[in-house]
């Protein structure tokens, strides 16, 4: 069986931790294929503009009804309203049956009923999401267990958190820096290490995680994790 | 043996966090107070992450004029036409909510003695503890010929707000192949690469609606923050446009006549059109009074942003003489949240930990072709310490850059909203 519980990073990063059970993620280049049936009405990449409907760059972590200029249904912005965000789950729920998880929403789909399509397209859609999302680590990267087990102090968290918060928002608004609040610890601590051993590129991550120490990042993956609610 | 170490570095530096002990206030009021004077990247941060992490347990009040700020940092964009002057302004509204007690007032007077902030409206503020977060003035006579009475005819844009709709409404009279100037300011100054994405958002506007036009930089400097990147883009999306005039060709020996409008670079005289003067400078005025300024800036204690001067008055961003750093809103965002960890620690007992800066600068050169560069920094002895950087390099693709660009939105989105709170 496919795996939902490690998608929203490890989709992107195809990350394999020693010690814990291996896990089957979704496939990007399967995705690309099942995509087709999204493409006649949604356009994603570098390129990308609002069609009939909005584009979906930077979609994993964003605010539901979030894309400038794109005339949403009341229904979605209502649903955003009520704090609807798009993760791995979230967006698993909408495309297995969109009609019924947003009622009233615009987009006649009527669904994904394959998991296993779901979860491709949704890694598909992982590597055009932000600067964190996209980046791809190797997948040999290796976190050992010692380091994930490490217990983070939420206090020290908070604040060590404040040099995440002039970029990355508080309130896990994306506005072209990928939203880090709610992450399961493990991802969080993952991609933490892979930009401080330079499996993961952007120089600014690269620079902040270099001088982090492990109980620090464990810290900080912790009160990130604590602001889920 | 790596985790191990690393492991030992981490214990170490969690376990310095100190507790102090809580303050003894001066004439036993309830609650300690903390004033700011400054509601800019530094003092909007200050103020609210002291309220907010207090809970109540420390009375914050902030003395800023204005009811509306308009940033410094992405004026420029707002000069090329990318961002609208609406995008840059924000309200204390969020603040307020955080608790914070927000004085729309000028503070004219600082008695360190006594401990207290004299407001132009005539109220006195008493305090425990004082963070001045002024930003900038200008230096008295940096410019022959030019003074604040000449800020109308030549405009330095240099504080957001209605100076930057002046340069851009005289940006856009402009006649057909005209000349826009530039007089740079001597280091140290507010916003390093500032001056030369200016000239970069100019000329994007020019390239579109003048393109005939020139540009004119008489820079006292040799060289400047991401000068090859500029460069570069200047030649490839301005070729022609833009003559920076560095030290060596006397951009340093200007003169300027603000009623004749010409500007004189090593004595030779050229009629402008457009004249943005940004003057040398210096902290702004209140940090002067208060007495904590050693020549043009306030010496500060790495630490905890302390000043030299007197151990209970703290001065943030570009007032600061820090070591290290540059003048830039994101540093003083960074600096905010060490001094007000070490304020709220001082006056409550809450744990202190230790300092860490960072900066990161973005610039944009012309549609989709930003560039950053940026550093981390530690609190010494003597001064904030570079410990690690990094700069965008020329030849980049055009992804890459669009990339840094739409990661400048992002990060203006959420220093403004670690400021002033998300917007509601």
């Amino acid at each position: 069986m496919k795996s939902i519980k490690w998608f929203s990073l490890s989709v992107a990063v195809s990350v394999f931790v020693t010690g814990a059970a291996a896990e089957v993620v979704g496939d990007p280049e399967r995705g690309q294929q099942v995509y087709k049936k999204c493409a006649s009405c949604h356009m994603v990449g570098p390129e990308a503009r609002n069609r009939v409907g909005p584009v979906l760059n930077n979609i994993l972590s964003a605010r539901a009804a979030g894309v400038p200029e794109f005339k949403y249904s009341e229904a979605i912005k209502e649903a955003a309203q009520d704090g609807l965000h798009w993760t791995a789950e979230t967006l698993d729920a909408f495309l297995q049956d969109p009609k019924q998880m947003v009622p009233r929403t615009k987009m006649s789909f009527r669904g994904l009923k394959s998991e296993e399509d779901r979860i491709d397209v949704i890694a598909y859609l992982a590597s055009f999401s932000g600067g964190a999302m996209a980046a791809q680590v190797d997948e040999g990267f290796v976190i050992s267990a010692d380091i994930l087990a490490i217990e983070g102090d939420v206090e020290y968290g908070e604040y060590l958190s404040s040099e995440c918060t002039t970029c990355h928002q508080e309130s896990g608004s994306d506005d072209g820096i990928p939203a880090i609040v709610g992450w399961e610890t493990d991802d969080f601590v993952t991609a933490m290490h892979a930009y401080k051993q330079k499996n993961r590129e952007h120089p600014v991550m690269q620079m902040v995680t270099s001088r982090l120490s492990n109980e620090e990042i464990a810290a900080l993956a912790a009160y990130f994790k604590s602001l889920e609610n | 043996m790596t985790i191990n170490r690393r492991l030992f570095i981490g214990t170490a530096a969690a376990a310095s966090a100190t507790l102090a002990a809580p303050m003894v206030l001066a004439d036993g009021h309830a609650e300690p107070r903390v004033v700011v004077i400054g509601g800019g990247a530094g003092g909007a941060t200050a103020a609210r992450y002291i309220a907010k992490d207090s809970k109540g347990a420390v009375d914050v009040t902030l003395v800023e004029p204005t009811r509306t700020y308009f940033t410094c940092f992405f004026s420029n964009l707002y000069l090329g036409g990318i961002k609208q002057m609406d995008d840059l302004g924000h309200s204390y509204g969020g603040l307020a909510a955080a608790g914070v007690n927000v004085v729309h007032d000028w503070a004219v007077d600082v008695d360190r003695d006594a401990k207290t902030v004299s407001l132009a409206g005539g109220a006195t503020l008493g305090y425990d503890k004082l963070i001045l977060s002024p930003g900038i003035d200008f230096v008295d006579n940096a410019v022959a010929g030019w003074d604040l009475n000449a800020q109308n005819a030549m405009p330095h844009a240099y504080k957001g707000g209605s100076q930057t709709e002046l340069l851009k409404a005289q940006l856009m009279a402009m006649p057909e192949g005209g000349t826009f100037a530039m007089v740079a300011p001597p280091n140290p100054y507010r916003c390093p690469p500032g001056p030369y994405e200016r000239v970069s958002m100019v000329a994007h506007y020019l390239k579109a609606n003048n393109p005939t036009a020139k540009i004119i930089v008489a820079d006292p400097k040799p060289k400047f923050s991401k000068m090859a990147l500029f460069q570069e883009g200047w030649a490839d999306h301005y070729e022609g446009m833009i003559d920076w005039i560095g030290e060596d060709f006397g951009g340093g020996n200007v003169s300027v006549d603000p009623s004749g409008m010409t500007l004189s670079i090593d004595d030779e005289e050229t009629k402008v059109d457009v004249c943005n003067v940004i003057p040398a400078m210096k902290a702004g005025r209140i940090a002067q009074i208060a007495g904590v300024t050693d020549g043009n800036w306030a010496p500060v204690n790495a630490a905890d942003m302390s000043t030299k001067a007197d151990a209970d008055v703290y001065v943030l961003g570009d007032a600061s003489q820090q070591g290290d750093m540059p003048k830039s809103g994101f540093a003083a965002n960074s600096q905010a949240k060490v001094c007000a960890n070490a304020v709220r620690g001082a006056l409550t007992g809450s744990k202190v930990f230790p300092a860490k800066f960072a900066n990161t600068c973005w610039s944009l050169i012309d549609t989709n072709d930003g560039v950053k560069v940026g550093a981390t920094y530690e609190a010494t002895d003597e001064k904030i310490a570079k410990v690690d950087g990094f700069i965008s390099t020329t030849g980049e693709s055009a992804e890459v850059r669009q990339t840094t660009y739409e990661e400048s939105e992002g990060w203006y989105a959420g220093i403004t909203a670690d400021m002033f709170g998300a917007k509601v």
